[in-house]
C-alpha cells in the first residue's frame, strides 16, 4: 500500500497524517450524528401535506423537491434516514455482540466448540446473503422486529472469523506461552494480552458492519419485507418513488438515495480512519 | 491415475454438497418451526374465517403437525429427498417447475452480468494498477469505492430513470413487450428487455474485483522479477502481459466465482426494480405472500447455485495453473 500514499500539496497544509485522521473521524461522526438527530431539530413541519406545492422539482425552498402530496422530500428523507440509521445501529451492535462472543468462544475453547462455530459460519456463507435475510425476516414474522433480527443474525460471521483468528494467533505467540509458564491465570492473560488485541479489531469491525447493516435494512424495506409502509424508513420512501418514476419526477428516487449513499460513505470513512488510528503501523506518521 | 483423482474429487464434492444441503435443511426447518407463522393459516390465507376449528384440527392432523418435531423433520426430509418439493401457492404449480421456469429467465441475465463484470473489473483493475497514483487510478478507485457502498436497488433505479424514462431507449419493465405471448417474443426483443438489468448487475459487481486486481498488480509490479524484466528493456504493458496476467487471473477468478452469491442477491433487488419475472422476483413474491414451499425451494436452490460456483472455481484452477492439481 505504500505506493498509494503519494503526498499531495494539500497534505502539507492539513498537518500530519495523525491529525488528518483525527479530523476525518470527527467529521464523519459529526455528519452521522447530525443525520440521526435531524428529525428532532427540523421537527415534523415538512411532513404535513401541502397540496398547493405538489411535485415540485428541487429548489432553494425544497432542496430535495416535494412529493405527490406536497410534502418536503428533504424532511421526509432525513426522518427516514435517521430511522434507518438507528435500526441499523441497533442490529449491527447486536450482530457485533454475537460475533465477538462466538469468535472468542471458538478461539479460546477450541475443540468441538470451535468446529461447530466454524461450521455454522460456513453454512451462513453458503447461502446468498439477501436470501438468508429474506428467509429470517419472513420466519420471525417480518416488520421492524424481523429486520432487526435478520440483520443481527446474518452479519456476525466475518467479525467472528477475524476475532477467532486474532485470538488463535495471540494464543500461540511466545509471550503468551511464557505468561502461562510464569503462572499467570488464564483470566489475567485474557485481560492483559487478548483484550488489547481484540478491542481494536472489534471497534473497526463494528463500524464497518454498520454500512452493510444499513444497506440491507434499506434493501429489505425496499422489497416490502421490512418495516411497514406506515413507518417511512429510507427504503420505503425509495419504494414509493418507484410508482412515480414513469411520470418523470426523478427527484423522488434520486435524492433520498443520495442521502443513503452519503450516510454509508460516512460510515466507511469513519471506519477507515479509526482503523488507521488504531493500527500501530499507521497511527503515527 | 488421473481418472482416480477425478473420481476422488467428485466423491468429495458430492459428499460435501450433501452435508451442506442437510445443514441448510436443518437450519430452515428449525427456523420455520420456531416462527410464529401458523402453517395452516399461511396455506389457507384469506379464507381462514370460513374454516371451523374442527376442520383446522383435521388439516393439522393430516399434515402431521401434532407429531413431535424430530419425526416431522424426518418426514419432511424424506419427501424432499424423493423430489416432492410441494406446490407453490402463489403460482399454483409444483415448486420445481416454478423454479425451473423462473431461473431460465434469470440465468441469461446473471450470465451476461457475470461475464461483463468480470471482464470490466479485470480491465479497470489492470489500468488502475499500472497507472497507480495518476488521476486515472484515482478516478477508477473513486468509482469502485462509491459503487461498493451504493445500494443496488438505487443504482437500478437511477439507470431506469436515465435510460427508460428520460432517454426512452430501454423498456421500463418486464421480460417482454406487454400484451405479447411468450412464444412470439423475438430474440432481439428479449435481449432488449434483458440488457438494462444485466448492465446494472455488472456495474455493481465490478467494485471488488477491480480493487483486488489493482492491489495485486501493484504487488507484482514491485517484485524483483519485474524489476529484472524492466532492466532488460521490457515495456510496462509487456510486463503486465507476461508477468502480471498470470498472477492476476487466479485471484480474480476466485473472486468472480465467489461473487455468485452476491450476484444472486443483487438479482433479487434488480428484478424487483425492473419488474423482471425471474427467480429473484419469485423470491420476493414467496416471502411477501407466505408461500413457504416456494421460499424453501429457492433457499435450497440458491445454496446449490453458490456451491456450483465454488466447485467451478476449483475445476478452473488446474486449467489455468498446471501446477495445481485437482483435489489438492
Amino acid at each position: 500500500m505504500t505506493t498509494t500514499l503519494v503526498s499531495s500539496p494539500i497534505s502539507q497544509f492539513a498537518g500530519n497524517r495523525r491529525r488528518r485522521t483525527l479530523w476525518g473521524i470527527a467529521l464523519g461522526a459529526l455528519c452521522l450524528l447530525a443525520i440521526i438527530l435531524s428529525p428532532w431539530v427540523i421537527g415534523e413541519g415538512g411532513l404535513s401535506p401541502m397540496l398547493t406545492q405538489r411535485n415540485q422539482p428541487p429548489s432553494w425552498a425544497h432542496a430535495f423537491g416535494t412529493d405527490w402530496l406536497g410534502r418536503d422530500m428533504l424532511s421526509r428523507s432525513l426522518h427516514g434516514m435517521s430511522l434507518s440509521l438507528r435500526i441499523g445501529l441497533l442490529a449491527a451492535s447486536l450482530s457485533a455482540l454475537i460475533g465477538t462472543g462466538l469468535g472468542l468462544a471458538a478461539g479460546t475453547l477450541g475443540g468441538w466448540v470451535d468446529a461447530v462455530i466454524t461450521w455454522i459460519v460456513d453454512v451462513f456463507f453458503s447461502l446468498p446473503h439477501l436470501v438468508l435475510l429474506i428467509l429470517i425476516a419472513f420466519a420471525v414474522g417480518g416488520g421492524t422486529k424481523g429486520v432487526v433480527i435478520a440483520v443481527a443474525l446474518t452479519h456476525w460471521t466475518s467479525l467472528a472469523r477475524v476475532i477467532r483468528a486474532e485470538v488463535l494467533q495471540v494464543n500461540s505467540s511466545d509471550y503468551v506461552q511464557l505468561s502461562h509458564r510464569l503462572g499467570r491465570s488464564p483470566l489475567w492473560i485474557a485481560r492483559h494480552h487478548m483484550v488489547p488485541h481484540v478491542i481494536p479489531q472489534l471497534l473497526v469491525g463494528l463500524i464497518l458492519l454498520f454500512p452493510h447493516a444499513i444497506l440491507h435494512e434499506a434493501a429489505l424495506s425496499f422489497i416490502g419485507i421490512g418495516l411497514s409502509p406506515h413507518i417511512p424508513a429510507i427504503g420505503i420512501i425509495l419504494a414509493e418513488s418507484m410508482r412515480h418514476l414513469s411520470t418523470g419526477y426523478w427527484w423522488l428516487g434520486v435524492m433520498p438515495g443520495v442521502l443513503l449513499l452519503l450516510s454509508v460513505k460516512a460510515f466507511d470513512w469513519l471506519g477507515e480512519n479509526v482503523r488507521t488510528l488504531l493500527d500501530p503501523k499507521t497511527s503515527q506518521g | 491415475m488421473q481418472l482416480r483423482r477425478i473420481l476422488v474429487f467428485t466423491t468429495q464434492k458430492l459428499l460435501r454438497l450433501g452435508l451442506l444441503l442437510l445443514a441448510v435443511a436443518i437450519f430452515t426447518f428449525v427456523l420455520l418451526s420456531l416462527s410464529p407463522i401458523d402453517p395452516v393459516q399461511a396455506y389457507i390465507g384469506a379464507d381462514m374465517m370460513q374454516i371451523s376449528p374442527e376442520q383446522r384440527q383435521l388439516i393439522a392432523e393430516r399434515w402431521g403437525l401434532d407429531q413431535p418435531m424430530l419425526l416431522r423433520f424426518g418426514d419432511w426430509l424424506g419427501q424432499l429427498a424423493q423430489g416432492n418439493w410441494g406446490t407453490s401457492m402463489v403460482f399454483n404449480q409444483p415448486v420445481g417447475a416454478v423454479i425451473a421456469s423462473r431461473f431460465s429467465l434469470s440465468v441469461q441475465m446473471l450470465a451476461i452480468a457475470w461475464l461483463l463484470s468480470g471482464l470490466l473489473g479485470l480491465g479497470l483493475g489492470i489500468v488502475a494498477g499500472a497507472l497507480a497514483g495518476t488521476w486515472i487510478d484515482r478516478a477508477i478507485r473513486l468509482y469502485a469505492y462509491t459503487l461498493a457502498s451504493s445500494p443496488t436497488f438505487w443504482v437500478a433505479l437511477l439507470l431506469l430513470i436515465v435510460f427508460s424514462v428520460s432517454l426512452k431507449v430501454t423498456p421500463i419493465c418486464c421480460a417482454a413487450p406487454p400484451g405479447q405471448l411468450a412464444a412470439d417474443v423475438t430474440f432481439w426483443q428479449h435481449l432488449h428487455h434483458l440488457l438494462l438489468p444485466a448492465l446494472t448487475l455488472s456495474i455493481i459487481g465490478v467494485a471488488s474485483i477491480t480493487l483486488h486486481t489493482r492491489q495485486k498488480l501493484i504487488d507484482v509490479l514491485h517484485s524483483d522479477y519485474v524489476l529484472f524484466a524492466r532492466a532488460q528493456g521490457e515495456s510496462l504493458w509487456g510486463v503486465i502481459h507476461h508477468h502480471g496476467l498470470r498472477n492476476l487471473i487466479l485471484p480474480a477468478l476466485t473472486l468472480q466465482f465467489a461473487s455468485l452469491s452476491e450476484l444472486f442477491g443483487g438479482a433479487v433487488l434488480v428484478e424487483q426494480v425492473f419488474a423482471y419475472p425471474g427467480l429473484g422476483e419469485a423470491t420476493v413474491q414467496a416471502a411477501l405472500r407466505s408461500d413457504i414451499p416456494l421460499l424453501v425451494g429457492i433457499v435450497f436452490f440458491s445454496a446449490l447455485f453458490v456451491y456450483t460456483g465454488n466447485t467451478l472455481a476449483d475445476l478452473a484452477y488446474p486449467l489455468i495453473d498446471p501446477r495445481i492439481r485437482l483435489g489438492g
